[in-house]
């Protein structure tokens, strides 16, 4: 019902093109370098996680690879061409980025939100057609939004609120989409369901999404390619289950930890070491103490 | 594919745009297409109406009272013997300037505002009408000054206090309540200016000056008229096209970007528009106090929405201007007060109450 089927089925098989990519980039605001000379091609029709500890630079490289920051050496490529030479609006009708926070203005409905992901296709003169009521019809539908639409977007939930400004990206309808941690500040169900949405558009859609992330057993379950970063550098691009080891996660995150299979997806699933029972800390005894 | 389900899916398709409850009306015409929100018209036209009302009434009124149907009569073109200096000469510039000076005023305000993101971010508190008042003093205390001189002279005013306000507010991008702490500031510091300017001045040049202290409609001529049509006729239109994008930046830059917004662009360009707008409306009437500041508000509430209401706004800075010039000149005739000083007393109640509500909200 929603688009065209996907020509590519989404899975690891076709690593092989990448309409997106970064080449030598380095990222810097004023003086300080966040991101140096890093390399990163996202593979089309698949779901890129980018993971980190905090201020490792995932999100700068995240607005590097939207042209929302000009690396200061080092390009960013999109279809073959340099993302800093298109139009913003050419750049804008091929892919699409959610930041972090993103701002909802008071008293907006969600359609009418919604209906702002259609920027892009839109001119002065031709502010609405058939194809922008078809776009955020449809995107309203692929979030299951569609009861929301004539709700105040104050008035939502935090996973309601996600699932709308998702939609909004949806209406865009861009190959590529890119979310600045979606799953920030909701609970776990709700985590799992926005996470689950992602799959279906590139699954059901064939759109390739790159995704920053803070949950590892999340990031290892949902994504096809990991990419583990640590100050500014990439430590290790993969499939979890190649990438995400107990020395990985110990070099990245410095947390001491297991990695088993998750009994569910099979994909790595970290168990953070008891660092408390090392001081041989009993919890019945402090609490008597 | 069945026959059932595809006649299934152009039903939906047919029965589609109804159901969107999409805000305004799309209008379309060969390919083009306008949204327009119905309610925001008629709110324009019942302020205009009450406009035409309001300033046919001034005319009318004054030491030398003119029956409204005479006013009416004059403006078509059948003056009276008297009716036609004080209408053509006296009274229907001030008027005109009056609703030129509010529209400008009322559309700065409503641009700086949805920038800001705060309604105390407008001209004539962050202290871009004081520059330009300040502009239009020097011009006539230095060079004399014709309207015109006195115009640009204002104009850069306007610009060169924008601009300090904004580099001494700067500190890694722009907060908004450093904006307008730091505008009050500037503003204050250039009134001060203002008046060393007019204590120093020739006798002739400090009753010129004056109006530049408070904002005044007395005595405003053709000239004035000029200057501020001039400037909406220009402006105007530059300001109706950017609301599109002005929406777009209400998203927060980075989604605006996104979505194909030119973020710096098409800021500077609105910075622009908006303070030329108030800085011309200075020109013409002086600093009227609050106009910008409560007609963006207003215009919201009427149309009720989230976006900024530029023309609405327009439209009730129009009519703020007209009444309360008339009620300026009708509280103490025969003796006029400055326009200012009316507005002022609307403005001060409302800036006072969004103050201590955005300081217990932590807004500010």
């Amino acid at each position: 019902m929603i688009g065209e089927p996907p020509s590519t089925n989404g899975t690891h098989a076709d690593a092989g093109s990448s309409r997106l990519r970064a080449d030598h980039v380095r990222l810097a605001y004023d003086e300080h370098v966040v991101v140096q000379e890093l390399d990163l091609a996202i593979p089309d029709g698949q779901i890129t996680v980018i993971v980190g500890p905090n201020a490792c630079g995932k999100s700068t490289l995240l607005r590097a690879l939207a042209r929302l920051l000009k690396p200061s050496s080092g390009e960013v490529i999109l279809d073959g061409e340099l993302i800093h030479r298109l139009p913003t609006k050419e750049v804008a009708r091929r892919l699409g980025l959610l930041p972090q926070t993103p701002i909802a203005p008071q008293g907006i409905l969600v359609v009418d939100l919604v209906a702002r992901g259609r920027t892009p296709h839109q001119r002065l003169f031709q502010q609405w057609s058939d194809e922008d009521e078809r776009a955020v019809r449809a995107a309203l539908a692929a979030t299951n939004a569609v009861d929301l639409a004539d709700r105040p977007v104050d008035e939502l939930s935090g996973g309601q609120r996600q699932r709308v400004w998702i939609a909004m990206a949806l209406a865009q309808e861009t190959g590529l989409l890119l979310l600045d941690e979606p799953t920030t500040f909701l609970d776990i169900a709700h985590q799992v369901e926005i996470l689950d949405l992602v799959d279906r558009l590139n699954h059901e859609e064939g759109r390739t999404v790159v995704l920053v992330l803070h949950d590892l057993n999340l990031a290892c379950r949902y994504a096809h390619n990991l990419v583990a970063m640590v100050d500014g550098r990439i430590h290790g691009v993969g499939a979890p289950g190649e990438i995400i080891t107990t020395e990985t996660v110990e070099e990245v995150f410095g947390l001491p930890c297991v990695v088993v299979p998750d009994p569910l997806s099979g994909t790595p699933l970290i168990v953070p070491h008891d660092t408390r029972a090392s001081t041989s800390r009993n919890p019945t005894e402090a609490e008597s103490a | 594919m069945t026959t059932l389900e595809r006649s299934a899916q152009t039903e939906s398709r047919d029965l589609a745009p109804s159901e969107l409850p999409l805000r305004g009306r799309v209008i379309r015409f060969r390919g083009f297409s306008v949204r327009l929100d119905l309610r925001a018209v008629a709110v324009c036209a019942v302020v205009g109406g009450l406009i035409v009302a309001v300033g046919l009434w001034s005319i009318s009124v004054g030491d030398f009272p003119i029956p409204i149907s005479d006013v009416i009569a004059t403006l078509l073109g059948n003056p009276t013997e008297d009716s036609e200096f004080i209408v053509g000469t006296l009274r229907l510039p001030r008027v005109l300037v009056g609703v030129g000076v509010g529209a400008a005023f009322g559309m700065s305000g409503a641009i700086f505002q949805a920038l800001v993101r705060n309604p105390l971010g407008s001209p004539d508190i962050i202290g871009f009408n004081s520059g330009a008042a300040l502009g239009a003093v020097t011009t006539i205390v230095v060079v004399g000054g014709s309207s015109f001189q006195v115009s640009v002279g204002a104009l850069l005013g306007g610009v060169i206090a924008a601009l300090l306000v904004y580099l001494l507010a700067w500190k890694r991008g722009i907060q908004a309540y450093r904006l307008v702490l730091v505008g009050i500031g500037v503003g204050f510091a250039i009134t001060a200016v203002i008046d060393y300017l007019v204590t120093r001045a020739e006798i002739n040049d400090v009753q010129r000056a004056a109006v530049w202290l408070t904002g005044s409609l007395n005595g405003r001529s053709w000239d004035e008229v000029r200057i501020v049509w001039l400037a909406l006729l220009v402006l105007g239109p530059l300001a109706i096209l950017m609301q599109r994008t002005l929406d777009r930046l209400d998203l927060g830059d980075d989604t605006a970007a996104a979505l194909g917004v030119r973020v710096s662009r098409s800021k500077l360009t609105l910075v622009l528009v908006g303070v030329a707008l108030a800085a011309l409306g200075v020109a013409a009437a002086g600093p009227i106090a609050f106009v910008a500041f409560v007609s963006g508000p207003i215009a919201r509430r009427l149309v009720d929405t989230p976006r900024a209401a530029i023309v609405p706004a327009a439209f009730i800075g129009a009519l703020v201007v007209v009444v309360a010039d008339l009620a300026a000149r009708g509280v103490l005739a025969p003796t006029e007060l400055p326009v200012g000083i009316m507005t002022a007393l609307i403005g001060a109640p409302y800036l006072l109450w969004l103050l201590t509500r955005q300081a217990r909200t932590g807004a500010l």
